[in-house]
């Protein structure tokens, strides 16, 4: 259920996926091509008995497959009022036409279904040559065709990625992610480990492992950006049963592991802090979402921080 | 609760009109620095923050919060609004300050999504 914003008022600049759509769609890509014309000699008789065959409410009048004309049911109604039904169509039909072009997008038909009342709208090609008729149902049927396609394109990355390791078949399978992280990069901050989870979730893992391993590695990656002189790099492998992530840059080296371990014990500056940062968790936070931590310090090598999830016990 | 009463309670506006679908909010939780959302924050949260940035918004995600307000009239930038919408995650801004929007939802039955820390539990 779609809740209707009651606090808002922006709701009139608001464009739907299906208005999305509209402006996407061609009319060539919804409309009828199967249509039922008649030529300008056809008698109304005659037209009577294929618009009854074909249960339709009127058809295009066509010369070499060029548009002269439309009969709808009111022009028929006009002709049997006259009781003419032996003249020709030409008499009778509309000849004054609105028609839409199969390059112009969906929105443009709808328009003209708005301001015009028309049920059905004749499309042509640039020369005027008729190449399809297009109502409302056919908009709407093209419209739910194209939110299907979406849903499934969605689906089908999901079944693909999470039938990965099972389709393919080796001693030892894993798939490495390798993220280059800049340093002061507040703006991406977040971004890399927003992917692995969103990685993780499409192979197939349950969401409690990704919202962990994204704890995980969204504080590593944060620490990357405020801590290093030159920015690092994530590492994650992902197994069947295991998840590895590796985090590391080139200094400047954390001078006592034991205490940066300590909840609330930070380094940041008043300006990391500002932007919400430097809380003194981090660390902390990531050994209570992994299973193992291990972290490696100098100030020649810079700082190593392994990571290790077991996806075993927990897997759905 | 839903996240429409949320934001109403607080005075909030939706600053984010079109996104669709969003789940019942379970519980809230407030907070300025994002290692603490992260450290003790439960899914299916709304996040109170006075912080101001996109980091907020990926934290956010990858907590599976579902709801942000900006507390005391901050109002997110495009940056932030483009990130939110992207993933269909409502943000809110409210004129209120975040004792004020936390003591009102927690009067109206919202829990807390706080927990105690390191209550992940080891496998």
């Amino acid at each position: 259920m779609t809740d209707q914003p009651s606090v808002s008022d922006n709701r009139a600049g608001v464009i739907t996926r299906v208005e999305e759509l509209g402006y996407e769609l061609k009319i060539g890509q919804v409309m009828t091509t199967k249509v039922v014309t008649f030529s300008p000699g056809t008698t109304i008789l005659e037209a009577l008995d294929v618009i009854k065959q074909h249960r339709i409410s009127g058809a295009p009048v066509t010369v070499d497959g060029e548009l002269v004309g439309i009969i709808s049911t009111e022009d028929l109604i006009r002709a049997l009022r006259d009781g003419r039904i032996d003249r020709s169509v030409s008499t009778y039909m509309t000849k004054d036409l609105i028609t839409v072009k199969a390059i112009d997008k969906v929105v443009e038909a709808l328009k003209v279904f708005q301001k015009t009342k028309v049920g059905r709208l004749p499309v042509v090609n640039e020369n005027n040559k008729l190449v399809g008729l297009i109502t409302k149902g056919d908009i709407t049927n093209g419209l739910l065709t194209a939110l299907q396609r979406d849903y499934q394109a969605e689906e089908i990355i999901r079944y693909r990625a999470s039938h990965l390791f099972e389709d393919i078949e080796s001693d030892r399978t894993s798939l490495i992610l390798r993220y280059r992280i800049i340093k002061d990069d507040f703006v991406n901050g977040g971004a890399a480990s927003n992917n692995i989870k969103r990685a993780l979730l499409r192979l197939g893992a349950n969401r409690q492992i990704a919202r962990k391993c994204g704890i995980a590695v969204y504080e590593a990656e944060m620490n990357l950006i405020i801590h290093t002189n030159n920015g690092g790099f994530l590492r994650v492998e992902i197994e069947p049963h295991k998840i590895t992530i590796e985090a590391y840059d080139d200094g400047p080296g954390i001078d006592d592991i034991e205490k940066a371990l300590t909840p609330g014990y930070s380094t940041a500056t008043e300006e990391i802090r500002d932007k919400g940062f430097g809380a003194g968790m981090g660390l902390v936070n990531i050994r209570s979402c992994v299973d193992e931590m291990t972290m490696k310090s100098s100030k020649e090598s810079g700082t190593n921080l392994y990571m290790t999830m077991y996806l075993d016990k927990t897997e759905s | 609760m839903k996240f429409l009463d949320v934001i109403a309670l607080c005075e909030g506006t939706l600053l984010t009109p079109d996104v669709d679908h969003v789940p019942e909010i379970k519980g809230g939780f407030a907070g300025d620095l994002m290692s603490d959302v992260l450290a003790s924050i439960q899914a299916e949260a709304v996040i109170i923050t006075g912080l101001c940035n996109p980091q907020v918004v990926r934290t956010a995600l990858i907590a599976d919060a579902r709801l942000i307000i900006f507390a005391r009239g901050k109002n997110p930038g495009d940056e932030i609004l483009d990130l939110a919408k992207e993933e269909n995650l409502p943000v809110a801004s409210s004129r209120l300050g975040l004792y004020e929007i936390a003591g009102r939802l927690a009067q109206a039955g919202l829990p807390s999504c706080e927990m105690e820390m390191n209550l992940f539990p080891k496998v």
